[in-house]
């Protein structure tokens, strides 16, 4: 039987591990490399990075991260960022990520995830949505970090990315993303019920009790960041908790 | 250090990304190095085959670098050699993934695709390991597969994992290998196990 995940997620700008609510405020809170290990010393089952790029050095930048947090890293490592085709996902990977997320260019063009499943295999591809609440048990996929609201229902789109080859699906409520009010557990309830892949939860965790909420609500795996940046709960304490509460988790 | 590192050569087709390996074997104090001749894979004190992506894929990128027949005769002298994932599975004789196409054969088993609700297994699933294993210990490990090897192969020790159905999460046979989980992606018990097969296995 699978156990739960707990994964620490790592937002980056230019080699950097940074903070705010959504993505406005930015705060330095340390090395990636160094934070990553950090995380997986005191029993992470996965990490995340997600390091926005949008120039040329940008992306020579992210290789960088990427090769660093690899280096000392011994579980599994997602970086997203910018991914808009087969290229930039190969020099994630051959930088030493295990899997790479996408976000707007998949919806911008949903044969890329096919695309990449097609060449690098569905565990590789793990599908970001970011959804808004549009009315009471609604909700829409949004892109370009939440600027632009899409016509996607996002039962329906994590259903077509599924189809399409994303191996796992992490699903953001862009409505509590950093402020730490708990995760969308209606949201993560109803995506459950039109994706067969892994879903991890992601948006608002502030306590261990909140991402024992999103397990109870059928999320496979939850990410935090600020809890555990913060250093308001480690790692290890989180999973002794989600433990004692009845979730099987790796020990 | 008494002895010179060990060099560990990593079968790199393209096809498999080979940078989690070739890091985790760097952190063991290892020297690795990608091998994608026929005379290197033949005559590597230690061989790595990782595999991510299709099972046809896979083996066509072997026979085009002329890799099959060095691969079949070094796993069939016991020559140090792990397979990770993928790896496994192509020792069998064909798989369900990729109708027609043959393995490398070590096995006559077929590989099958998983029955469970949760398909690809994602994440991290209990071991349970041979008494007589000499390379694993129960513990966790990391998965990230669609297919796997259901019976344990004539001949060779395997260890298990169940997925909503038992599958086979490791065999071995002297110094061969073979692991259908990521013991480089396994945190702590990986490493050991990465460990133990480097300092056990006999060249």
């Amino acid at each position: 039987m699978l156990t739960r995940r707990v994964i620490p997620c790592l937002d980056c700008r230019d080699g950097r591990v940074v903070k705010g609510i959504q993505f406005q405020q930015l705060r330095d809170v340390g090395s990636p490399a160094e934070q990553a290990a950090l995380y997986a010393e005191q029993g992470a089952d996965e990490i995340v990075l997600l390091d926005v790029v949008a120039t040329v050095a940008g992306r020579e930048n992210q290789a960088a991260t990427v090769r660093a947090v690899r280096e000392v890293l011994a579980i599994p490592l997602t970086v997203g960022g910018g991914v808009k085709s087969i290229a930039d996902a190969a020099r994630l990977l051959e930088s030493g990520a295990d899997k790479v997320s996408i976000n707007t260019a998949a919806v911008q063009r949903p044969e890329l995830i096919s695309e990449l499943a097609d060449q690098f295999g569905r565990q590789c591809i793990v599908l970001a949505v970011d959804a808004i609440q549009s009315a009471p048990g609604q909700w829409r996929v949004v892109t370009h970090s939440g600027r632009e609201r899409t016509e996607w229902e996002v039962g329906d789109w994590c259903r077509r990315g599924e189809q399409l080859g994303a191996g796992e699906v992490l699903l953001t409520s862009w409505d509590r993303d950093g402020t730490r009010s708990g995760y969308g557990l209606d949201l993560l309830a109803h995506v459950r019920d039109f994706i067969g892949v892994p879903l991890i939860a992601s948006g608002g965790a502030n306590s261990p009790q909140h991402l024992l909420e999103a397990l109870q609500a059928g999320a496979d795996a939850v990410l935090a960041a600020s809890i555990f940046h913060d250093g308001d709960y480690r790692v290890d304490e989180v999973k002794a908790f989600l433990q004692a509460a009845g979730m099987e988790m790796r020990r | 250090m008494r002895e010179s590192r060990k060099v560990v050569s990593v079968v790199s087709t393209g096809v498999a990304n080979v940078a989690s390996v070739l890091a985790a074997f760097r952190r063991l104090g290892a020297e690795p190095q990608e091998a994608d001749q026929p005379e290197a894979v033949a005559s590597a004190d230690y061989l790595v085959l990782p595999g991510v992506g299709a099972f046809a894929a896979a083996m066509q990128a072997l026979q085009t670098r002329e890799l099959v027949q060095p691969l079949q005769e070094r796993i069939r002298k016991g020559q140090p050699t792990l397979a990770i994932c993928l790896g496994l599975q192509l020792f069998a004789a064909e798989s369900e993934e990729s109708p027609n196409v043959a393995g490398l054969g070590i096995w006559s088993d077929r590989i099958v695709r998983l029955t469970s609700q949760r398909v690809p297994q994602l994440g991290w699933n209990r071991v349970d390991a041979a008494k007589e294993s000499r390379y694993l210990e129960s513990g966790y490990a990391y998965y990230a597969n669609s297919y796997c090897l259901g019976a344990e192969p004539q001949g060779w020790t395997a260890s298990w994992s169940d997925h909503d159905g038992k599958l086979v999460a490791a065999v071995e046979r002297g110094s061969v290998l073979a692991c259908q989980f990521h013991p480089e992606l396994s945190g702590a018990w990986g490493e050991q196990l990465l460990r133990r097969w480097v300092e056990g296995a006999r060249c």
